[in-house]
């Protein structure tokens, strides 16, 4: 052990290491999903499922009722943001796992901000799901979805603003848990009713009162709907099944935009980023 | 040069459970420090407060200059750290693991590839860089967790607990490679055990016992402290030599001699006894003495109730 020792000096902090920081949480997320992509392939069965299997049974009770579309056309937005929601708030427990087996210490010792921390877990598991969501998107042309480029793309941004908002949320719930078990539980009394809630399998119009406004009041609702609606933009169907499959999202008669919808998910990701960051730096 | 880690007053509760009650010390730089006391004495949450990853109840303290309250970020830029508890990626490879925390500690790129070279070599794993953590044994994994924690060449480096559980080959090598650490790298390195015979390898040690700091100095002078050493001899002729020897004593083992120095002692009573010496044997007190005489009790009677003590710290770590 001759050679000269070489010595490191941390530098200060910059802004441009805080990215470095965040590049690299995100980075390792990534690493590990590719390494683990059976799980990641395993999440794609639920909405296989729902397309093709509960799509198909339910298309002969509903067949007068969906007019000249498809169920399963009609049912592919709410499984594309459904699957979104699924992966985007599971990857939020990566971190409660980094917590139990220990590697979250090695990131809460560094001399980094604990946003970059949080920032790079929302980004990377935005990522992620917004990765399973590309592969859900082109299951679509399986279900007569004619997806052209201007299509893809604007899911594709939606995806991604609905699975960081998700995972946001994600965070924000587990940011100081400790064990993943104790998270599997809150995971799964959550996830269904809000699926269930956003307008996902169902068309908004002629809903009882009380699940009218149990809807509006689901944030999911609004990522849901602009998914939906941009689907329905790129078919041909007549106006009275349209009003019926895709009616406009109301707000006591007002039609919400898709652009204030887009922006509320937006915020709401911010906001909820914003609390994910507070729970975390709360120091013992 | 400034002390490298000082401490006032720290105290630190949980609820109602006192986990440090006010202890003063300071570390000077370059020396190995040892935190020596049985779990849940207060070690590991002194520690964390120096980490600045648990905040002290009353109390302040310095790490490399740098108050561990108002200057968390300088205070990580200065320190290096190896848990009990594996912080390993064990999915990623050991290169990876390194590399991470080259990126969180903003390393200047140019650096990272030789200082990562540096330190691996150091702990004997350079060969293995390409694993998966995951295949490595535990006496790997604390080796990597050292070479990782040095990375981004720190002042102060916390082991808390470097060699539990692991079997007394390991400890030694380990042990191998904190010595030649300091012989490498300018660094002050402060470390917690239960271990007395690993404490032997610190310049100086604190004893901590329920939360409070019961002694501290060199392992040598908290030994002296405590008692003499115990020369102990077999002669031709025991009468003889036990008439010259006032205050000796005749056990079955010999004549018995309490002395300051026995090193010392013995060649002049080769030289002034008169009698010839068959046997002769010194026996030093040890750390356990020294643990036993501040605390009442020895090291392994206060850990009696393995399971409940760490039990009872788990509980109260949350």
């Amino acid at each position: 052990m001759s050679t000269a020792v070489v010595a490191v000096a941390v530098p200060r902090r910059t802004i441009a290491l805080d990215l470095r920081a965040i590049k690299i949480v995100v980075q390792r997320d990534l690493i590990r999903t590719y390494q683990d992509r059976t799980r990641f392939l395993s999440t794609l069965v639920q909405p296989v499922l729902f397309l093709f299997v509960l799509g198909a049974g339910l298309s002969s009770l509903t067949k007068g009722a969906t007019g000249s579309v498809d169920l399963r056309t009609f049912m592919y937005p709410g499984v594309l943001a459904t699957s979104t929601l699924f992966t985007a708030m599971f990857s939020s427990i990566s971190i409660v796992w980094d917590r139990e087996f220990g590697f979250l210490r090695e990131m809460l010792v560094a001399p980094i901000r604990r946003s970059s921390i949080i920032l790079g877990k929302a980004l990377g598991g935005a990522i992620v799901a917004s990765g399973q969501g590309v592969i859900v998107l082109l299951l679509g042309l399986l279900v007569d979805v004619p997806l052209g480029p201007a299509l893809v793309l604007t899911l594709l941004g939606e995806i991604f603003l609905l699975s960081f908002t998700l995972t946001a949320f994600g965070l924000a719930i587990v940011a100081r848990i400790t064990q993943v078990q104790a998270v599997m539980g809150i995971m799964q009394m959550l996830l269904l009713p809000l699926s269930f809630l956003s307008g996902a399998l169902y068309p908004l119009s002629g809903l009882p009162t009380w699940l009218g406004v149990l809807v509006r009041l689901n944030p999911l609702t609004y990522a849901v709907h602009p998914v939906r609606t941009a689907v329905f933009a790129h078919l041909t169907v007549s106006d009275e099944v349209r009003a019926r499959l895709n009616p406009p999202l109301t707000w006591f008669g007002w039609a919400v935009p898709t652009g204030v919808q887009l922006l509320l998910v937006a915020a709401l990701g911010a906001l909820l980023l914003g609390i994910a960051v507070r729970q975390f730096q709360k120091v013992e | 040069m400034t002390n490298a880690v000082e401490v006032q007053g720290l105290r630190k509760t949980y609820g109602a459970v006192e986990a440090v009650r006010g202890v003063d010390f300071d570390v000077r730089a370059g020396e190995t420090f040892g935190f020596l006391g049985p779990n849940g004495a207060g070690k590991s949450t002194t520690i964390k407060i120096l980490c600045t990853l648990a905040r002290a109840t009353a109390g302040s303290a310095t790490v490399a200059g740098f108050d561990v309250e108002r200057q968390r970020d300088e205070v990580r830029r200065q320190i290096g750290l190896v848990f009990q508890d594996t912080t390993l990626d064990s999915y990623l490879t050991a290169e990876l693991n390194l590399r991470f925390h080259a990126e969180l500690y903003g390393m200047p790129r140019e650096l990272v590839q030789p200082r990562l070279r540096q330190v691996l070599e150091m702990v004997g794993l350079w060969e293995r860089r390409g694993s998966k953590v995951l295949t490595f044994s535990g006496g790997m994994k604390r080796r990597l967790e050292i070479a990782r924690g040095l990375m981004h060449s720190p002042r102060v480096l916390f082991l808390d607990e470097p060699t539990v559980g692991l079997d007394p080959q390991t400890r030694a090598s380990i042990w191998e490679y904190i010595h030649q650490l300091r012989r490498q790298e300018e660094i002050t390195i402060f470390l917690t055990t239960h271990y007395m015979d690993e404490a032997e390898h610190c310049d100086r040690i604190a004893i901590m016992d329920e939360g409070r700091l019961v002694a501290l100095d060199t392992p040598a002078a908290l030994k002296a402290s405590v008692g003499t050493d115990r020369v102990t001899i077999r002669t031709s002729d025991d009468e003889a030599a036990l008439q010259r020897l006032p205050g000796a004593v005749q056990t079955s083992e010999g004549i018995v001699i309490n002395v300051e120095d026995g090193e010392a002692y013995v060649p002049e009573l080769f030289g002034s006894l008169g009698v010839p010496i068959t046997n002769v044997s010194i026996s030093k007190p040890s750390l356990d003495d020294v643990f036993l005489s501040y605390t009442g009790r020895t090291i392994r009677d206060s850990e009696q109730t393995p399971g409940m003590p760490a039990f009872f710290a788990a509980m109260v770590r949350r």
